[in-house]
């Protein structure tokens, strides 16, 4: 089966994954269509990022099915690169390499893993700094920049990939307040661009504002979704209520 | 000075400086000087290698891979250096080919007692190398490696790229220690009668037993300086080593 850009990016057919004896998700569906970008919010320990682990596999699942792009991600014989190349992933703590520059930690996947040419890779990775406004920073390592500027590092060296989709989990939660706004500038500007987002977050005036579709997820499965204009107004479930009424 | 050195062998008998004015004893003493230094030198490099490729080896998928690499280090770890190089080359060394000289009677072994000496220690030091490697390996947090798999380096490029430079930072005092003691423990090879600078000096004292003292302080003297220099190359390597806002 090939897949055609009218089918959904990704998609999610009754995922079950446990840690041990521990059910953290218990039957999760969902679809992804290109361009969109997705919110999924809920109370700690609620399965969020397990869920977006497990599109990019570094976590295994017990059940059910995960596509992208067609390609089911947990058959044992997925070609993984292939896999890691369509999708970028972006972590809470930044997890840049701290040995390398700002402008190195950007280069080094497409230099390594797609084996490009060396000049065109660092064109690329200059441009994408600057996209990310961190102009004057290339020579800087991860331990010189701030919270939010690793984020934006990372956000880059994701980026140098050139990524279907990317994954966001929860990559505002290290940082300080006034550092957040800049990196969720950047995810918006990309989403702008129509860049297809999943995002963990805890920020919901930005799950308001950039999501094309928000869903809550609750003890491993997720409660109700929607387009954000009805979602936070129009919950339904007593479980999304309560936790809306804590945060907003 | 020559001269200085004849006239103190002849007014304190214990205090014959030999090497220093009798051209024959001076050749041995840079004899065995030349071979420390080369037999130092190749199992400092064969130990690296060891410990690297044996801490690879450790995250194998395989028990029996690991269970390998854990015998040998019990084995060689929990045995004496001295122990070892007499088995190697009195053992071993009876099942190793052998080839005939020109001269159509001679047989040398193919591997001589330098070639067990350097098989030998590198193995020695190698088994605590790489339980060095592998403290160093564990320290590079799991989130760093993850982020490298996103980005598609497979377990190898991880490895090489991310894992070992962060890891050669953090266990680098501990490598330190382990060559220095190598450095010290290649005078074992006198056992099996490599001409290494601690044979040649017993060689000049049983010949000259007025030698005895001075070349015994020689001795001190040239360790002292061998591994001075070893240190001095590890400390500068570290320093040039060192990450801009990275640890302390």
């Amino acid at each position: 089966m090939t897949w055609t850009s009218d089918q959904p990016i990704i998609s999610l057919k009754e995922v079950h994954k446990s840690f041990g004896d521990l059910e953290v998700l218990k039957g999760v569906s969902l679809d992804v269509m290109k361009g969109e970008v997705i919110c999924i919010i809920g109370p700690s320990g609620s399965g969020k990022s397990t869920l977006i682990r497990c599109i990019n596999a570094l976590n295994d699942i017990q059940g059910g099915s995960i596509t992208v792009e067609g390609q089911e991600v947990h058959d044992p014989d997925l070609d993984k690169l292939e896999l890691r190349k369509k999708v970028g992933m972006v972590f809470q703590q930044y997890n840049l390499f701290p040995h390398k520059t700002a402008l190195e930690n950007v280069m080094m996947a497409p230099l390594k893993v797609l084996r490009q040419n060396k000049a065109e890779v660092e064109a690329r990775a200059r441009a994408l700094l600057k996209k990310v406004r961190l102009e004057g920073k290339e020579g800087s390592y991860p331990g010189e920049l701030s919270g939010g500027q690793q984020q934006r590092v990372a956000i880059a060296r994701s980026l140098a990939m050139n990524p279907d989709v990317m994954l966001f989990d929860e990559v505002t939660a290290a940082l300080d307040p006034e550092t957040v706004k800049e990196v969720l500038v950047t995810i918006k500007d990309l989403a702008a661009e129509g860049m297809t987002c999943i995002l963990v977050t805890h920020e919901m005036g930005f799950a308001r504002e950039v999501a094309d579709h928000i869903y809550f997820t609750d003890r491993g499965v997720i409660v109700e979704h929607g387009p954000p204009a009805t979602f936070f107004s129009e919950a339904s479930d007593p479980r999304t209520q309560e936790f809306l009424s804590q945060i907003l | 000075m020559e001269d200085f050195f004849r006239e103190l062998a002849a007014d304190a008998p214990r205090w014959n400086f030999i090497w220093m004015y009798d051209d024959r004893q001076q050749g041995k003493v840079l004899a065995g000087l030349w071979m420390t230094i080369k037999l130092s030198v190749l199992c400092l490099i064969f130990s690296v290698l060891i410990g690297l490729v044996g801490a690879w080896m450790q995250g194998a998928r395989s028990a029996i891979v690991r269970a390998i690499v854990q015998g040998y280090i019990q084995f060689f770890r929990n045995t004496p250096p001295l122990v070892q190089l007499l088995f190697f080359y009195f053992a071993l060394g009876q099942f190793t080919p052998v080839v005939t000289g020109e001269d159509g009677w001679t047989v040398e072994p193919i591997i001589s007692n330098v070639g067990w000496a350097v098989i030998s220690l590198s193995f020695f030091a190698g088994a605590f190398n790489v339980e060095i490697f592998r403290a160093g390996i564990e320290a590079v947090p799991e989130s760093t490696v993850e982020a490298s798999e996103s980005l598609g380096f497979s377990r190898l490029q991880t490895y090489i790229y991310v894992v070992l430079p962060l890891a050669f930072r953090v266990c680098l005092p501990a490598l330190n220690n382990n060559l220095v003691n190598l450095v010290k423990t290649t005078t074992q090879a006198y056992a099996i009668a490599v001409p290494e600078l601690l044979y040649h000096s017993v060689s000049i004292w049983n010949d000259y037993p007025s030698a005895q003292y001075p070349t015994m302080l020689m001795l001190f003297f040239a360790y002292i300086i061998l591994v001075a220099i070893l240190v001095f190359g590890m400390s500068r390597w570290e320093r040039s080593m060192k990450i801009p806002g990275y640890g302390t």
